[in-house]
């Protein structure tokens, strides 16, 4: 029975992977979807995204004459670290294998990783747009990296585990309270991950002048199946902070076993929570005006100044006595 | 966890004093003048919306009345009438940077962590919950009177004195369930008087001045500098020495 | 394999070092027996003490021995425990490395007008003075051996004394090395008088009364800060690592910078012993600074072997950022997060040793086959130098703590160890130490800036000077001292369990606790204080990450569209993209420039010029030297402008000072 188990454990962990792989379009077609309706358009259909994707993997790839292997290599290395980083992210269950190493620790290096490997093609060819990519991008993740982790902090002062799991186990398992800390860290870790996937208000995943790209940037001389790669790990990516967020903050629906019925309530809840974090991000992006760059550093202070406030608020209110 | 503990009321009220901090960290670093009296009307009905929990879970009638005249007061009154003054005053697009506003931020945290650090000695088990509600509010009062310091404008300078007394108020509602209702009655009617004297003395600090920057304030020092010119025998080596410094 | 072995092997490496400074006397005569016997010798001795180093430290044992050396009544002892035999594996590896990487390097030296002599002489006496560093047991044999070390490696970095600014920069750093020589030796002389003795076994089983303990740890901390380079005492690095020939550098920025750390934990961790938890507050305080201000300023340089010193800066501020956590959760009772604390402070100190010493070779190499040392003039270097730009892109990724890499699990166990705050009493520290973990979360984020714009910049894009155009490979000498310190980067990052449980053995024997066996969990996946606390399984993601990439690959590799076409740059329908305009360095950096600059003198001027153009002049100044340096000069210059005064030159005058002198002296003995 236990080997059994198991084996239905390592299957859950192998179908959550793919599932990653396989929603994180349909996602993006979603927000676009909602998107399109705010501005009063039908707009393109959920499913359009896997069109692009499918038409770039049929396509030729140029590559430029100054491109180095390390160009052709990058795709692969980005698009495995995000699928990585996201196949640990518990999504319908929690008690799988791969909580072994579902730390928020290591997702923040294996995203790290991949935007390393981004940077780095983007300077590769060695014209301006790229390296300018890669500058801003650096800058901004400069930033949202101590906000990121003074929110991970704030949470694993509460749970005494940066395991992802652990942290889960503890919503799950400790009575109803109502956490100021876990609020600004919910507000903190929002404005993190709207700056890390490059979403408005700091960066327009739609735009192509140079005045406004960051991420379009460093992928500007891609083509091909390398472009299919890295426009999917960037949705792979958007994916997983939406479920991070969905889980940790909100986890009530998540399996704590492998029974179907449990399994078949926590994929509907999941999909649930996304459909509703996708809208919210597309309101938000409709309200909002992506800022200059040299804006985005108070927006990161803002979300550094709230992780601190979730700390501070742990500190003094919530463990007292 | 203690946390737990406590009822969802007194948590309600935790959540709603963090709001309160963090409101007064937006006052602090509010670029704008009109989004920043908005950001004290939301203190204000924070503050009242606290005062109300109080009531409903300590079942005391007083503080009803004390939590609509805050409202009142704080989140419609005087915001009223600041916006009215700043409209006469045509400041309503007024934008003040802040310069230094990292280390703005660091050490309104660093203020935070001190209050906590000074309530500390509190330690009896049953006073625990206001404790910490007391270090938020102390936080409060030292986050306003720190608003006053860095920020030049003058209507910013109430808003932070404004919101010292928005702390004060949130200590006096936990920790001592209220204040007698003459007391609460005089404190608001002095507040109410001070707004209206600040709209006169506006006025003539803008026509004396031609400015409302608190910093040009200092040419009242002008004529204490003349006399030490008189006596510059005594300063001059100074000068030549860091002149030199300078020169190597 | 027993520990009398282990000291055996050791002592035959401090042989080698001195058999190979002997040889390269010789060199007078024949240049060439630096690279074919000197050098050798030196690989020899760096793996010896690799090798003496490492049986110490698995067999968790102690040794001691006398050596006939030293005064009469003071003789040199030498002790061969747990935490010697890590730094002395330390040190051996690197120099195994440089010895490996050395003579193909020296080789292009040899044509020079600088004496190689010196070269390969003080080479030998630096890696002898550093070995007997680590070894010693008492206060004389130490002191006598940090001078050594300190004055060795002053003739190293004034190997090329032509130039003005080198014997500038070798002036002050023998100027900081000395004064913070004086501050060790202070600290040992207060320890000596509590522990009645020179011998350190004397000094460990005194007891310090608490304002002394202080005062010893003050000093201990200033000495052997400086030497660390820990701000703001750090002046001297950026100033001399650059100026020494390659691979001297690696050794002084990857070795000689944890033999301060050695020192560091060696005076406080073993010899006093009672920690008081407010130096860990201070040392906290300290290497946090240095950690944001290194990592900032090494962002902000064009040079590339001065960008790597401040990185040196920033990484020595982590570790002590490990320290001061240990020496905090110690002081204030809680031995298993500062266990911990302790064990992650060492590990960032092999990992740094290994990481920074393979990218100051390999900027060794650029500097040997391009002659360029300056960012602004390379590029393109991946395609002229495939192996050295593979090797350098192991060691970037290993200095931005990116998994499968070493950096990265020094990384999380340092954070890890921050994490511990929740056991402790005091609120104020509770919300103090996350403060720090944002900071070094700050840091490690720039770093991987910082790396990015040094790789990018270097080796990727386009050529921008005719020298890089054409820069060939480097020698296989070279190539294989490079690869051995990224193989060791790899494998330190896949089998973090087997590498903490062999350091492990060292709080075992300073502090009488160790980790609970983590390797007793398996060899997989390295869990810590708590049962299902935090975990880092790092074979398995080595090869989950493996797996991902070869999965994509094959998939996407299969179909009809598998050719790749080579085609211009994207120019928007203008002219070709030509060098100039890639992103330079300084460009890269400004958004964090303008960000964080004014923490530095940041000076930028548009001078225009006749011909109509203008030039861009920037210039980037530290604050420390201003603050701290300048006005230390000054006091000091009219300090001695003041007793200048004593020297009237009058004989009869002098004749009087000796006699009040004497009388004086013979007053106190009486």
């Amino acid at each position: 029975m236990d080997h059994l188990l198991s084996v239905a454990a390592a299957v859950a962990a192998v179908l959550q992977a793919l599932l990653y792989a396989a929603a994180a379009p349909l996602l993006v077609g979603w927000i676009r979807k909602v998107k399109a309706r705010l501005q009063n358009r039908r707009g393109p259909s959920v499913l359009q995204p896997y069109r692009d994707l499918r038409k770039l993997l049929g396509k030729e790839v140029r590559v430029a004459h100054t491109a180095s292997p390390l160009f052709r290599a990058a795709p692969y290395v980005v698009f495995a670290a995000t699928w990585l980083a996201a196949a640990t992210v518990p999504l319908f269950a929690v008690d799988l294998p791969t909580t072994a190493v579902a730390d928020l620790i290591v997702l923040v290096g294996l995203l790290a990783l991949a935007r390393f490997f981004l940077a780095l093609a983007g300077m590769d060819v060695g014209t301006a747009f790229g390296g300018m990519g890669a500058s801003r991008e650096m800058l901004v993740s400069a930033l949202a990296e101590p906000a990121m982790l003074m929110a991970v902090f704030t949470l694993a002062m509460t749970a005494h585990s940066t395991n992802l799991a652990g942290v889960i186990d503890f919503q799950l398992t400790s009575d109803f309270a109502l956490r100021p800390s876990f609020l600004f860290a919910l507000a903190g870790l929002v404005l993190v991950a709207l700056a890390e996937t490059g979403r408005i208000p700091v960066d327009n995943p739609a735009t192509h002048l140079e005045l406004t790209m960051i991420h379009e940037a460093m992928l500007l001389e891609y083509s091909g199946r390398h472009l299919a790669l890295m426009e999917w790990a960037a949705q792979i990516k958007l994916v997983l902070y939406g479920a991070l967020i969905a889980n940790i903050f909100f986890p009530w629906g998540i399996a704590q076993s492998l029974a179907p019925s449990a399994l078949g309530i926590a994929i509907a809840v999941i999909v649930a929570k996304l459909m509703l974090l996708g809208a919210a991000l597309a309101v938000g992006e409709t309200l909002l005006a992506k800022m200059r760059l040299f804006r985005a550093p108070a927006f990161l202070n803002l979300a550094l100044l709230l992780a601190l406030l979730g700390l501070l608020s742990h500190v003094i209110l919530e463990v007292g006595a | 966890m203690s946390l737990i503990a406590l009822p969802l009321l007194q948590q309600f009220v935790l959540v709603l004093a963090a709001l309160v901090l963090f409101s007064s960290f937006v006052l602090l670093s509010q670029a704008r003048l009109v989004s920043a009296i908005h950001a004290f009307a939301w203190q204000g009905g924070l503050v009242a919306a606290v005062t109300t929990v109080v009531a409903v879970a300590g079942d005391s009638t007083h503080l009803y009345f004390s939590a609509l005249l805050t409202f009142a007061l704080k989140a419609v009154l005087i915001p009223w009438m600041l916006h009215r003054l700043i409209r006469r005053l045509e400041l309503e697009r007024h934008v003040e940077l802040l310069r230094w506003y990292a280390m703005v931020n660091m050490v309104a945290v660093a203020l935070v962590i001190f209050s906590y650090w000074l309530v500390l000695p509190m330690v009896h088990e049953e006073l625990a919950f206001t404790r910490n509600i007391v270090a938020i509010s102390l936080a409060v009062v030292l986050i306003g009177l720190w608003m006053m310091v860095v920020r030049q404008q003058a209507v910013a300078q109430v808003l932070g004195f404004m919101s010292m007394e928005n702390g004060l108020f949130l200590a006096a509602v936990s920790a001592t369930d209220g204040m007698p209702l003459v007391v609460e009655l005089g404190v608001a009617f002095d507040v109410l008087v001070a707004m209206v004297l600040f709209g006169v003395f506006f006025f003539q600090i803008r026509e004396s001045i031609d400015s409302l920057d608190v910093d040009r304030l200092n040419r009242l020092t002008e004529t204490v500098e003349e006399t030490d010119a008189e006596t510059g025998a005594g300063s001059r080596p100074m000068m030549v020495k860091s002149a030199v410094a300078e020169g190597e | 394999m027993n520990m009398s072995a282990a000291l055996s092997l050791v002592a035959l490496s401090v042989v080698l070092a001195l058999a190979s400074s002997a040889a390269s006397l010789a060199a007078v005569r024949m240049p060439m027996v630096v690279r074919l016997l000197a050098m050798p010798l030196f690989a020899l001795a760096g793996l010896s003490a690799l090798a003496g180093g490492l049986i110490a430290l698995l067999l968790g044992d102690v040794v001691t021995a006398t050596l006939p050396l030293g005064l009469p009544w003071l003789p040199w002892r030498v002790r061969l425990d747990a935490l010697s035999g890590f730094f002395l594996a330390l040190i051996g590896v690197v120099s195994f490395a440089v010895g490996v990487y050395g003579p193909a390097y020296v080789r292009g030296l040899e044509k020079g007008r600088d004496s190689l002599v010196a070269l390969g002489g003080f080479s030998g006496l630096f890696l002898t003075g550093m070995l007997a560093v680590v070894l010693a047991n008492d206060a004389f044999l130490f002191m006598v051996a940090w001078e050594l070390m300190s004055l060795a490696s002053y003739f190293l970095v004034a190997f090329q004394h032509d130039n003005a600014a080198n014997r500038r920069a070798a002036f002050l750093y023998l100027l900081m090395a000395h004064v913070g020589g004086l501050a060790i030796l202070l600290g040992y002389g207060v320890l000596a008088s509590f522990g009645d003795g020179f011998a350190f076994d004397a000094m460990r089983a005194a007891s310090l009364p608490p304002a002394w303990g202080s005062v010893a740890f003050v000093l201990a901390f200033v000495g052997f800060g400086m030497k660390a380079g820990l701000v703001p005492l750090h002046a001297w690095l950026p100033e001399a690592h650059p100026v020494a020939p390659s691979h001297i550098s690696a050794l002084m920025s990857g070795v000689m910078l944890k033999v301060a750390v050695y020192g560091f934990v060696r005076f406080v961790f073993d010899l006093v012993g009672e920690v008081q938890w407010q130096w860990g507050v201070a040392v906290l305080a300290v290497g946090s600074l240095s950690a944001l201000f290194g990592v900032l300023a090494a962002m902000m340089q064009r040079d590339l072997k001065r960008l790597l010193a401040y990185s040196s800066v920033e990484n020595l501020g982590i570790i002590f950022i490990g320290l001061g956590l240990a020496l905090l959760f110690l002081g204030t009772g809680y031995p298993l997060p500062g266990v911990l604390a302790l064990i992650a402070a060492l590990y960032h100190a092999l990992n740094h040793a290994l990481f920074k010493g393979l990218l100051f070779l390999g900027a060794g190499a650029i500097l040997h086959s391009s002659h360029e040392h300056d960012l602004e003039h390379m590029g393109g270097l991946l395609r002229r130098m495939p192996w050295t730009g593979f090797l350098f892109l192991v060691g970037c990724l290993s200095i931005s703590s990116l998994p499968p890499f070493n950096g990265f699990v020094s990384e999380w166990l340092t954070f890890q160890a921050a994490l511990q705050t929740w056991q402790l009493d005091s609120g104020v520290l509770r919300s103090l130490i996350p403060i720090v973990a944002a900071v070094l979360a700050l840091t490690g984020a720039l770093v991987a800036a910082t790396f990015v714009k040094v790789y990018g910049v270097a080796f990727l894009g386009q050529a921008r000077s005719r020298h890089v155009r054409r820069a060939r490979p480097v020698p296989h000498g070279m190539r294989a001292g490079q690869g051995i310190l990224a193989a060791l980067c790899l494998a330190l990052g896949i089998m973090p369990v087997w590498v903490i449980g062999a350091i492990n053995a060292i709080p075992e024997q300073l502090l009488g606790a160790g980790l609970p066996h983590s390797a007793a969990e398996g060899w997989l996946s390295l869990n810590l204080v708590a049962a299902n606390g935090a975990s880092y399984n790092a074979p398995l993601m080595a090869v989950l990450l493996g797996l991902f990439v070869a999965l994509a690959f094959w998939a996407l590799r299969r179909g009809a569209v598998r050719r790749v076409r080579r085609c211009d740059a994207w120019d928007c329908g203008f002219a070709p993209p030509n060098t100039r305009m890639q992103y330079t360095a300084t460009a890269f950096a400004q958004p964090i420039r303008r960000v964080f600059g004014h923490l530095f003198l940041v000076e930028e001027t548009l001078v225009p010029r006749d011909d109509g153009s203008h030039r861009h002049q920037l210039t980037i100044g530290d604050r420390s030297w201003g603050l701290l340096y300048v006005p230390v000069t000054r006091w000091v210059e009219s300090a001695s402008r003041r007793v200048i005064r004593l020297q009237s030159g009058n004989v009869r005058v002098y004749l009087g000072w000796t006699l009040a002198t004497l009388l004086v002296l013979l007053w106190i003995i009486s």
